[in-house]
């Protein structure tokens, strides 16, 4: 059989097209169940008991009085895991702390009972000793010697010694000679930056149902961005084999980056397990911003040299992030990403992972990348116009191109950077005028995308119709471009297709939805698995026929003879094949099982007009517009959406959101109206352009688009309020105080 | 404690339920009566994910205790379809891509509906403040704003 892909790729029918996704009525009517609206016979509700202390030693828990109490069927400490393997130790410790509380909102028990009101009671009932310890919530006091230290013996051996032991990791990136580049830059800008930490904010809260047997089975039911990651580490803490525990994704209400781990799922398991009952557990928003996300703080030096032709000569970056109370920081990722938009023959950037007395980081949308950018693209701002040169050009200058050796070593395929770069010259926006107070930024920005393991199964129903399963949970749309990918390859209508999203006992391993891999990877499988089934049509018609299934080809949705020798036989549909297929050897699927490589990196550009109020240093969006590489847009309104929503988060980022702690070291903002993420009546539209560089790891050419978007916006609003307030912002976010302090500073 | 007993009507269905004092109007709804469709974002009456009407007027479900429904007339996301017919911003919704993950989009459906039900030719910027309790944090409300917008003028072509 001949599968020519070459002809397929320039004659799209259904992708690029843009169909009603196949969930859109449940999730307009109701219908959807997300991760909170499963119920089982006897279920039991599931509650936390967080720690009030930002780092205390736990001393002694008696839970006596609250097992007492009618109602209470589990209570759970951390002694009921006991000894968990080394790989899921700090997942098991944040799930429920160990010998010490490492930040406020920590889990230290955790009760299930009859009811929501029995268990509130019983939350109360169970008495824990704490020795308060002195703690540290800000990256470079944590850094300092002095500074109290979270844990003895995690220093990794890149660190030199007599830093604090909070500082666990250094990482190194980069090039050429930094001191002989900068000697030969015309200026230099130096400056130290700081971003705040940010929730993910997704609006639905963490959630789940467990239940679990006496004979080690176990069935969960969750909200996350990936089910066989939960089956693993759940598997792991409780000490059950993978294949008897069966994880079922629910609808899944935002995520981000935040559930890509698991923080009530093990806990909801062990309650199963020791009441015999099932338990369900829903997270407060409270819990969720006291106790889950959110991503590192950041402060950031960058040096970088420049001619005053705009050649930057020397880029140099130092990003210290604390991660939370545990390690693993983004910072290696934002020292990787920070320089990755430009072609320098000298760049390095060193990053530091830094612990502290907060909510361990999880993943948040092109982890690490966004600070980096904001520090990066605004120094490259400042150059530019300390010059008198135009931003985008200096970016186009310095930018990176197919062949270009990146800052952090790879050797760049066709990328989209320029692209993005003159899309955004020629667009109307950069040269609309702006009034007085106003101002407008630009920034660029990165994202690798990954790949992973990945499993696709399709098979073809007896009336003709195709299922594909498939193991990761729609986060916003997904179903539906898997949907048109596996139409369009089996040259069949989008309606005769249905995506489900499969449990983990019916596919292999599948990597979580993160990396914005699941259109790349999941769509690779998906259309691999779909010529698989192709091969086996084609091969049953040609047993039909009775020739050499070589000379069978397949072509709108139907095989047909090929070739002159093959005999004229009229073409058989995909429903004549599966009609007969029991008297052709029987059901009709194919599958792919892949470790998906060539995820295709991605670049955007990001242009804003602000206002800056000047009497109260409050900045309102003007107009916004993004220009990035989809590679492939496979559903254009949800490339669309992806962009628009990327670069709504970092506009949040950037005015707004930010974890308050007092001296206490207590989350002071832990709530929606404290924690405030934009609202409709803070922005304007948001204008997309989508650029389409194919990405030749891809067969339709598909880069990830769900992160590259949220990497410029910081930077590309910091310079739009810097060039309106007529001062330049180094931290985030950029609050009215804030702003109103530096432009009566810069008045003097 | 004894429980409180209310008789409503919800989504024009006369419904009788056995309440705790305490408990919110979302609690009754998802888990007294299995209407899940309302969604609990934050419990504190800032996101909007449990908007519902009572008496044709919008409220948070988090905010009212489930007793005060004795009496009102309540609609929430379960009642905006009749049958297997889509409202118009239902519709228009799946029809412009104006959702992603879903859990925000029953309460902006529910709050949307009310504003074109008082208001048919609202401008962008009414639509914006109207909304402005509904947090959503996939979109950027571009898409949701463009729709509702839409929904409004082919409404009024049709009325």
């Amino acid at each position: 059989m001949a599968l020519d892909d070459s002809k397929k790729v320039k004659n799209f029918k259904v992708v690029g097209t843009r169909p009603n996704r196949p969930d859109g009525i449940d999730k307009v009517t109701g219908r959807a169940r997300f991760g909170a609206d499963m119920v089982a016979p006897g279920m039991l509700t599931g509650r936390i008991l967080r720690s009030p202390h930002a780092h205390a030693r736990i001393l002694r828990i008696d839970a006596s009085k609250a097992e007492a109490l009618p109602g209470v069927k589990a209570v759970v400490t951390r002694a009921d895991f006991g000894d968990v393997p080394d790989h899921v130790a700090d997942v098991m410790d944040n799930c429920m702390a160990g010998d010490k509380a490492l930040y406020d909102g920590h889990a230290v028990a955790a009760i299930a009972a009859s009811s929501a009101a029995v268990a509130r009671k019983a939350l109360k009932l169970i008495e824990v000793d704490y020795e308060v310890l002195p703690h540290v919530t800000d990256v470079d006091e944590a850094m300092k010697p002095g500074a109290p230290v979270l844990h003895e013996g995690r220093q990794q051996e890149t660190v030199p010694s007599g830093m604090s032991g909070n500082v666990i990791a250094r990482s190194e990136f980069g090039h050429g000679d930094i001191e002989a580049g900068l000697a030969k830059a015309d200026r230099v800008v130096e400056r130290t930056y700081r971003t705040g930490a940010t929730h993910q904010g997704y609006i639905e809260p963490h959630a789940c149902l467990a239940t679990m047997s006496a004979d080690g089975q176990g069935d969960l039911w969750v909200c996350t961005q990936g089910h066989y990651m939960v089956r693993n580490v759940c598997a792991a803490i409780l000490g059950l084999e993978q294949g008897q525990l069966r994880v079922t994704a629910s609808e899944i209400g935002g995520g981000f980056g935040g559930k890509t781990v698991v923080f009530l799922e093990p806990v909801a398991l062990m309650l199963a397990k020791k009441s015999g009952r099932p338990v369900k557990m829903v997270m407060s928003r409270s819990e969720v911003l006291r106790a889950t996300g959110p991503t590192a703080s950041t402060s950031i030096d960058v040096k970088i040299g420049m001619t005053k032709e705009g050649r930057i000569t020397a880029a140099f970056a130092e990003l210290r992030y604390q991660g939370g109370a545990y390690p693993g920081s983004p910072v290696d990722m934002g020292a990787m990403s920070a320089f990755a938009p430009y072609d320098l023959e000298n760049v390095k950037t060193v990053g530091w992972d830094v612990v502290t007395n907060r909510p361990k980081a999880a993943a948040y949308r092109a982890p690490g990348a966004p600070m980096a950018a904001y520090a990066v693209e605004s120094a490259i701002d400042e150059l530019a116009k300390g010059f008198g040169l135009d931003p985008l050009a200096v970016r186009l200058m310095n930018g990176a191109d197919e062949g270009t050796k990146a800052s952090y070593g790879p050797t760049y395929p066709a990328i989209g950077l320029k692209a993005t770069l003159e899309a955004a010259h020629r667009h109307p926006h950069w040269t609309a005028p702006l009034g007085e107070n106003q101002g407008r930024g630009v920034a660029c920005g990165f994202w690798f995308n990954f790949g992973g393991d990945t499993c696709v199964s399709l098979n073809v129903t007896p009336d003709g119709t195709v299922t594909v399963s498939e193991g990761n949970p729609d986060i916003g749309g997904s179903r539906a471009s898997m949907t048109m990918m596996a139409a369009e390859e089996l040259g069949i209508p989008y309606d005769q297709v249905r995506t489900i999203i499969a449990d983990t006992g019916s596919l292999g391993q599948n990597e979580v939805t993160d990396g914005s891999r699941v259109t790349f990877a999941v769509g690779l499988a998906t259309i691999e698995a779909a010529r698989a089934a192709k091969r086996e049509m084609c091969r049953r018609a040609a047993m039909i026929w009775g020739i050499d299934e070589e000379a069978v080809e397949w072509e709108d949705g139907a095989a047909r003879p090929a070739g002159p020798n093959a005999g004229k036989f009229p073409p058989m549909t995909i429903k004549e094949i599966a009609a007969v297929a029991s008297n052709t050897g029987g059901p009709i699927a194919g599958h792919h099982e892949v470790t998906a490589e060539g995820a295709g990196v991605s670049f955007a550009t990001h242009m804003v007009d602000v206002e800056v109020d000047p009497e109260t240093g409050a900045t309102k969006i003007l107009r916004y517009t993004v220009f990035q590489d989809a590679g492939r847009a496979v559903h254009p309104s949800y490339v669309e959406g992806q962009f628009q929503g990327g670069a709504v988060q970092g506009i949040g980022w950037a005015l707004n959101e930010e974890y308050i702690y007092g001296e206490d070291g207590i989350l002071q903002n832990a709530g929606f109206l404290d924690y405030r993420i934009p609202v409709a009546s803070d922005l304007p539209m948001i204008d997309t352009v989508i650029l389409e560089i194919p990405n030749p790891g891809h067969p339709y050419g598909v880069r990830g688009v769900g992160e590259t978007s949220i990497v410029p916006p910081l930077a590309a609003v910091a310079n739009a309020v810097s060039a309106a307030a007529g001062v330049r912002m180094t931290r985030l976010p950029m609050s009215p105080p804030r702003v109103l302090a530096a432009m009566q500073a810069a008045k003097g | 404690m004894s429980r409180i007993h209310v008789t409503t009507k919800i989504n024009g269905d006369e419904t009788e339920f056995l309440c705790d004092a305490e408990a919110t109007l979302l609690d009754v709804l998802r888990d007294e009566l299995g209407l899940t469709g309302t969604k609990e974002g934050c419990g504190t009456g800032d996101c909007g994910a449990c908007s519902v009407t009572v008496d044709g007027r919008l409220v948070c479900s988090c905010l009212m205790l489930g007793a005060e429904a004795e009496g009102r007339e309540i609609a929430t996301i379960e009642g905006m379809a009749a049958g297997e017919v889509l409202h118009p911003l239902q519709k228009k919704f799946i029809e412009m891509a104006a959702l992603q993950c879903g859990i925000c989009t029953p309460g902006i459906l529910v709050a949307a509906k009310s504003l074109l039900e008082r208001n048919p030719d609202p401008s962008e910027e009414e639509v914006r403040y109207w909304l402005a309790g509904n947090l959503c944090r996939c979109t950027g409300y571009d898409k949701i704003i463009r729709a509702v917008l839409e929904t409004a003028a082919d409404m009024r072509r049709a009325s």
